[in-house]
């Protein structure tokens, strides 16, 4: 794999850093009234999702990391795994574990595609589209009369994830969720 | 379409930029400083080794030549001083690789001006006078600082007598670097850019003096009389954590901007920089006699964009990099 100098450092850029995958958020050029520069970095650590601040001097430089963003189909889940197949047209099925999905559990859906990241080939992150359509199965009955204004109520979805609707949704409905923040938009 | 022929200023912000640069021109026409024009290419480079300087090929009456472009017109307007021009200034475009940022751009404005017969306290005050002037308003109060007390009073440490390890520790608990195997100027530069610029000039112009003798560039040495130390006779000024001006005691001995020019050179080298050319020229102007006096560069476009209360010098810029 390539090395980076700071220099080269910009957003979307993939490094390793301790031995983790990152992609690089912000780079900001720092330099004293005379003397060394210097680089304040952004990055976001992919296995984690935590973002970390670091400094590097100037022309310091970081080694790539072998990571690949590909839009993926969600096919289903054994228990253990969840497996991806990629849209393509080469059919190339990817598992992807319980570390590796996180959150996104709860936004998965049959035949949506999602971003799947790998790294060295193996999955280590799926993030869901930001619009998803799903099924309220589980929400209480809901009231005649009552419009957009007033009150919510939970409603859990198929997915499993559990979002605030308005009084009036009724079980069977199908919604639009914003899923960066997991709220309600429409009726679908 | 994509949207990047654009200019990254406002047309309103280039009509309030023009009207700073005439304030600049009418403030020293008041005091009879002579605007200079010198050329942005020379023979000579800058060899400062923290300083990547641009150069490329041209023909001239010589045949193939490397041109440098200029970190700053000091060498050139220091020429102009030897041949007796008397107090001199230049809005110049000046050219540093690699430096773009929310504060820097790969070409910028330097507000260049010397001053013989200045001492370097005289030319604070003037530098004060002239960014007061260019806001039109009072930037509030100004304060001298000391390098040493400086770091005395923001790190808890000397910078002159602490030991490499006691910087090394202090620096990289300030930014997280690995810094072990670093020397004294790397650190105390890393607490500087850090720990203590973020923090000058919020009350209103901070100016630091009596900087390392080791990050003395082409400023003049000498010994403070009251700690003995020997220290250069620079200064910074600082508005709002920007450092805005950077000024010199001249230094007007020949030999030894040569063995600096030599030094600098050697410490490019060991950094894996490559050399560049030294201005024979300058040496040769100060031997004939350059007059004592000093001198100051001013980031234009940090006054503009303070000025215009500006987020980047991008803002101030018709075009700036990378959209040139």
């Amino acid at each position: 794999m390539a090395t980076y100098s700071t220099n080269e450092f910009k957003g979307g850029l993939k490094v390793m850093l301790d031995g983790d995958p990152c992609s690089i958020l912000e780079n900001e050029f720092v330099k004293p009234g005379k003397g060394q520069a210097f680089s304040r970095v952004k990055l976001r650590n992919l296995i984690t999702g935590r973002v970390w601040d670091r400094t590097f001097k100037s022309g310091e430089s970081l080694e790539g990391a072998d990571v690949l963003e590909l839009d993926m189909e969600y096919l289903y889940s054994d228990g253990d795994m969840w497996h991806f197949m990629r849209t393509d047209g080469s059919f190339e099925q990817y598992a992807v574990d319980k570390k590796a999905i996180g959150d996104v559990e709860k936004w998965l859906k049959e035949q949506v595609v999602y971003t799947v990241t790998l790294w060295n080939d193996n999955a280590i992150a799926v993030s869901p589209p930001n619009f998803i359509e799903l099924e309220v199965v589980e929400t209480d009955p809901g009231l005649k009369g009552d419009t957009a204004q007033g009150g919510s109520k939970p409603a859990t979805l198929s997915s499993g994830a559990v979002v605030r609707v308005p009084l009036f949704i009724n079980e069977g409905e199908v919604l639009k969720v914003d899923t960066r923040n997991g709220e309600y938009v429409s009726r679908a | 379409m994509s949207d990047d022929w654009r200019p990254t200023a406002g047309i309103e912000t280039l009509r309030e930029r023009a009207r700073l640069l005439a304030r600049v021109r009418a403030f020293f026409a008041e005091r009879d400083v002579l605007e200079v024009e010198t050329p942005v290419l020379g023979h000579g480079g800058s060899t400062d080794p923290h300083l990547a300087s641009l150069s490329l090929e041209a023909t001239t009456p010589a045949g193939r030549e490397r041109l440098w472009l200029q970190t700053s017109p000091e060498f050139h307007m220091k020429r102009l001083l030897a041949a007796g021009s008397g107090p001199v200034f230049q809005l110049a475009r000046s050219f540093r690789d690699g430096e773009v940022g929310r504060r820097h751009n790969l070409e910028f404005t330097m507000l260049e001006w010397y001053r013989p017969g200045f001492t370097l306290s005289a030319l604070i005050d003037e530098t004060q006078a002239l960014i007061r002037h260019v806001l039109g308003r009072d930037p509030g109060p100004c304060r001298q600082r000391r390098y040493r007390e400086l770091f005395r009073t923001q790190v808890g440490l000397d910078p002159f007598t602490a030991s490499l390890t006691t910087l090394c520790q202090a620096a990289e608990r300030e930014t997280g670097m690995d810094l072990h195997d670093a020397e004294r100027d790397a650190c105390l530069d890393a607490l500087m850019a850090f720990a203590i610029e973020p923090h000058l000039g919020q009350e209103g112009l901070e100016v630091v003096v009596d900087y390392p003798a080791s990050q003395a560039a082409l400023a003049r040495k000498h010994r403070d009389p009251e700690d003995g130390e020997v220290v250069a006779a620079r200064f910074e000024v600082y508005w709002q954590g920007v450092e805005l001006a950077n000024g010199y005691d001249e230094l007007t001995d020949a030999e030894e901007q040569a063995a600096r020019f030599v030094e600098d050179n050697r410490e490019r080298q060991r950094l894996g920089r490559g050399e560049v050319d030294a201005d024979v020229r300058l040496l040769a102007a100060l031997e004939a006699g350059m007059p004592a006096g000093s001198g100051v560069a001013l980031g234009m476009d940090r006054l503009i964009q303070l000025a215009l209360g500006k987020t980047s010098v991008a803002e101030v810029m018709a075009f700036a990099t990378p959209r040139c």
